[in-house]
């Protein structure tokens, strides 16, 4: 199978099909599809203030997905995106209220630290286990998402809650650790109005990409990641320790997933709420299996999740028969499609290949 | 080596002259995958009664045939016409009616079934298995008596040896009424008597009329136990001769294309201190079963030391002990020093700064990742040569330098560095791994299996390399199932049986009588007979 077919038609053949479904559905209850469509693909990608949201979400499915990707590079299936970004947001919580932080210049690299160790110590539990009792990681980390999830319900409601407030949330972050909006991405020629919630770390997350292009692809420690990955009984003639690079995959997983909260706490919300993850965790997964573990494809395929979630949105608004849960259904199918369906176009599609052109038996 | 000691059997098949059509004839069989023409116009013509060998390096498409007349793949073109009538085979269920049976070298049974259960398994006459297993008792006792086909029918798969597990699936081919029986390497695990064994069987079953295609890359096999081989080359059939009008020589050369040599030429060692010592080293697996129950060792410098064995003595064990991807017990020195066997400085990294380098037996499992490309694979191990790193990231223009330069030095082709190392050929994969791991001028070089899979035009050069690093002052402690390797190539040989070493012999003084005796657990010291000494006596050609 040639490389495009891989990495471009394969999705594309996914996504149609998703499409299709869906379009289906929006039939069933009585709507037309193609409006739907064109609603949606108008209300994510068709003005500035859609972009912004539309970059807003996939700037957290960049960093869940790189997260999934990084930990699948060795083989390891990290389902705990979505309890270590909580996690991760509590980090950054935590660092943006203990001190009055003069300026968000000061107070970014502290929570990114904050965000990343949080998130990577969340991580690091499960891939222990994996690592020395042999406790499947896939099982652990879900379970880890629980846990996270009922500590936070604890720690807002009975810990963190702001004094002579009904809701469970902190206080507000002070001045100096909020983010700039969407505005510094003007200055830098992106004309995306500040009253959506882009900020900052999106560029956060474009150079978290390139960073995980390089760990992955040209240092040593990717090197031992990707053999691990691709063979433990070769990984350990070559004298890597597979405890080793099972800890550091998943630590590097746990920080990236944690980062996502400098987007969604830091830079939107600027208090930590409930919930503050929404499910981002779990698109990671489907991001990161639809973009191949490839940074490159990690971002595109979180623009494309970014625009099913602002489209939604707006289609959600525009056709009232379109219910929030409709649009739920829609995204399902998509990571259906992508994720879980892969090897359903994928299998024809080499086999076609295969029939054409290559040699191999 | 010629088949003159075949004493007691007709040289050629009884009944073509009686004009009985070929238990097999295919027709122009032709079979592409994509560019690659696997099979070309093949024709043969297999008679009943006989066993037709089929012999031909790694990639010359006996599987692919093998596979078209078992119903695996679909040829593209041409015909099978089996006793005489053109026959249909589009899966193996067909191949079965036809009468076609089929032993893989990869047994396909049914580990915690007992043979009973293994034979009958998908040959089962109704929804009650009790009828079936009953009839299968009877006609498995019949066959055993008829073709010295002993085995226990409750005895459970994985608590038999893997001779008898090949007894087994022969006896599920006669059990569905197979008269044509393919064996594809079937020598492959066997120790010298259990192949002997199995060249009995195939002989009774010959006798009663049966066909047998014999698929294998050994010559002396074909030359003992076959009618009439042919020869497969690039996906065409050169050749079919009758086996007692060739010689290994001829086939070798028919196989290859070209002259080759097929005995290593090397001087006598000249063996200086010793290298490696090894003492008293156990292993015990983590279903506590001890598989080297305390070995013992020396090599020395400029000599190879072959260890001779049946596949699952604790050949493996020992070269993963060493290698340091396994722990153990005992002592082992390298150079004088004692190393780690259990602790924190056990491992592959360690090992490889001490010295000690490693090709190991299953390249493709552990010597190589194959998704990776060519460069990548040689820092595999050396990831922290300095040389393949600059600052924190790898210097991957010095590692492509440095791999194009090992790609050319050990002729491995195709010679482009990008390719990932599933594409080469097994023999051009092993090039890959020893370029690697000669090209560290290590003090001691475990090999295993250097050329399993491995083409013969391959397997000379592969040799050569051992030969030569010996002759520039290393040791080498060198595993191989092949006997013929083990005494082409060793300086020493010692024979491990059930984690223990049962002898050691100077590779000029014994012969693959006296090791196969060894090999199968019988203390060289009491064994029956005089040692003729005559290397390449076979086992087969003994009074069985």
């Amino acid at each position: 199978m040639p490389r495009w077919a891989d990495v471009a038609l394969v999705p594309l053949i996914n996504l149609v099909l998703a499409f299709l479904v869906s379009g289906l559905v929006v039939l069933y209850i009585g709507e037309n599809p193609i409006e739907a469509l064109v609603i949606m693909i108008r209300g994510a990608v068709g003005s500035a203030y859609g972009w912004g949201y539309t970059l807003f979400y996939a700037t957290n499915f960049i960093f869940t997905g790189l997260a999934v990707a990084v930990a699948f590079h060795a083989r390891l299936f990290n389902i705990g995106g979505e309890g270590q970004a909580a996690i991760g947001g509590l980090g950054v919580a935590l660092v943006c209220l203990a001190v009055p932080w003069p300026h968000w210049l000061l107070a970014l690299p502290a929570a990114i630290v904050g965000g990343a160790v949080f998130g990577a110590a969340w991580a690091a539990i499960p891939a222990y286990l994996q690592a020395r009792r042999g406790s499947h990681i896939v099982i652990t980390t879900i379970m880890f998402n629980f846990i996270a999830s009922a500590l936070l319900v604890y720690l807002l409601v009975d810990v963190l809650k702001a004094p002579g407030q009904m809701s469970p949330e902190t206080a507000r972050f002070p001045e100096g650790a909020t983010l700039p909006n969407a505005g510094v991405l003007a200055a830098i020629g992106l004309p995306f109005r500040p009253s959506t919630p882009l900020n900052l770390a999106f560029l956060l997350a474009i150079l978290c990409c390139w960073l995980v292009w390089l760990l992955i692809w040209r240092t040593r420690l990717g090197y031992q990641i990707r053999a691990f990955g691709h063979s433990e009984p070769a990984a350990v003639y070559a004298g890597i320790s597979p405890f080793r690079i099972t800890m550091l995959a998943m630590l590097i997983s746990g920080a990236l997933a944690g980062l996502m909260a400098i987007n969604s706490v830091m830079g939107e919300a600027e208090r930590l709420v409930l919930d503050s993850v929404q499910g981002a965790g779990f698109i990671g997964i489907a991001v990161a299996l639809m973009g191949r573990s490839h940074p490159l494809g990690v971002f595109l395929a979180a623009i494309l999740f970014g625009i099913l979630y602002q489209g939604g949105a707006e289609l959600e608004f525009e056709m009232p028969a379109v219910s929030r849960e409709m649009i739920v259904v829609i995204q399902a199918l998509v990571i259906l499609f992508t994720g879980a369906l892969d090897n359903m176009v994928r299998l024809p599609v080499e086999r076609f290949y295969l029939h054409r052109r290559t040699g191999h038996l | 080596m010629t088949g003159t000691s075949r004493t007691g059997r007709p040289e050629v098949a009884p009944s073509p002259e009686a004009g009985a059509p070929p238990a097999i004839e295919l027709r122009g069989i032709s079979k592409a995958f994509g560019k690659v023409q696997a099979n070309k116009n093949i024709s043969i013509r297999v008679m009943p009664g006989t066993i037709h060998g089929i012999i031909g390096e790694n990639g010359a498409g006996k599987s692919t045939l093998m596979s078209i007349l078992y119903g695996f793949y679909r040829a593209d073109a041409g015909e099978i016409w089996i006793d005489g009538t053109r026959t249909d085979i589009p899966d193996s269920q067909a191949a079965i009616r036809a009468g076609i049976g089929m032993v893989f070298q990869h047994f396909k049974l049914v580990e915690n079934f007992t043979v009973l259960e293994n034979v009958v398994l998908g040959a089962e006459d109704g929804m009650l298995l009790r009828p079936s297993l009953a009839k299968a008792r009877r006609i498995l006792k019949q066959l055993s008596e008829e073709y010295e086909l002993n085995v226990d029918p409750d005895a459970k798969i994985e608590d038999i040896g893997v001779g008898a597990q090949q007894r087994v699936e022969i006896l599920k081919a006669l059990y569905r009424n197979a008269r044509i029986l393919i064996l594809d390497e079937p020598t492959g695990v066997l120790t010298p008597s259990e192949a002997d064994h199995l060249f009995r069987i195939l002989d009774g079953l010959r006798r009663e009329g049966k066909t047998i295609i014999l698929i294998t890359h050994k010559l002396r096999e074909i030359m003992e136990a076959t009618d009439t081989v042919s020869v497969m080359r690039r996906g065409e059939m050169t050749a079919t001769v009758k086996t007692s009008e060739t010689s290994p020589e001829q086939l070798a050369e028919l196989m290859v294309g070209r002259k080759v040599l097929l005995r290593v030429e090397k001087s006598p060692a000249r063996p200086g201190p010793v290298v490696l010592e090894v003492r008293d080293l156990r292993v015990t697996d983590e279903k506590g079963v001890e598989r080297l129950k305390g070995v013992s060792l020396d090599v020395r410098a400029g000599e190879i030391l072959g260890i001779a064995g049946v596949a699952g003595n604790g050949q493996s064990e020992l070269l993963d002990v060493l290698g340091g991807i396994m722990p153990a017990t005992g002592t082992v020195r390298m150079n004088g020093e004692e190393i780690d066997l259990t602790g924190r400085r056990s491992d592959g990294q360690t090992r490889r700064a001490q010295g000690i380098c490693h090709v190991p037996e299953d390249r493709q499992r552990r010597g190589l990742i194959m998704q990776f490309t060519a460069w990548e694979n040689v820092a595999f191990g050396y990831q922290r040569d300095p040389g393949y790193n600059r600052g924190p990231l790898m210097d991957n223009d010095a590692l492509r330098r440095d791999t194009e330069g090992k790609m050319q030095r050990f002729d491995v082709r195709p010679a482009n560095c990008w390719l990932e190392a599933r594409s080469f050929s097994g023999g051009n994969q092993q090039k890959i791994v020893l370029a690697r791991e000669i090209e560290r001028n290590p003090d001691l070089l475990l090999v295993g299996q250097p050329t399993r899979g491995v083409d013969i035009g391959a397997i000379e050069f592969i040799h050569q390399q051992i030969v030569n690093l010996r002759d520039a002052g290393k040791a080498i402690l060198l595993v191989s199932v092949e006997l013929d390797e083990i005494l082409g190539l060793s300086d020493r040989v010692a024979v491990m049986f059930d984690g223990r070493i049962m002898g050691e012999r100077d590779a000029s003084a014994t012969d693959e009588r006296e090791l196969g005796l060894l090999m199968a657990g019988m203390s060289g010291e009491g064994s029956p007979g005089p040692v003729d000494g005559a290397p390449g006596r076979g086992p087969l050609e003994q009074p069985a």
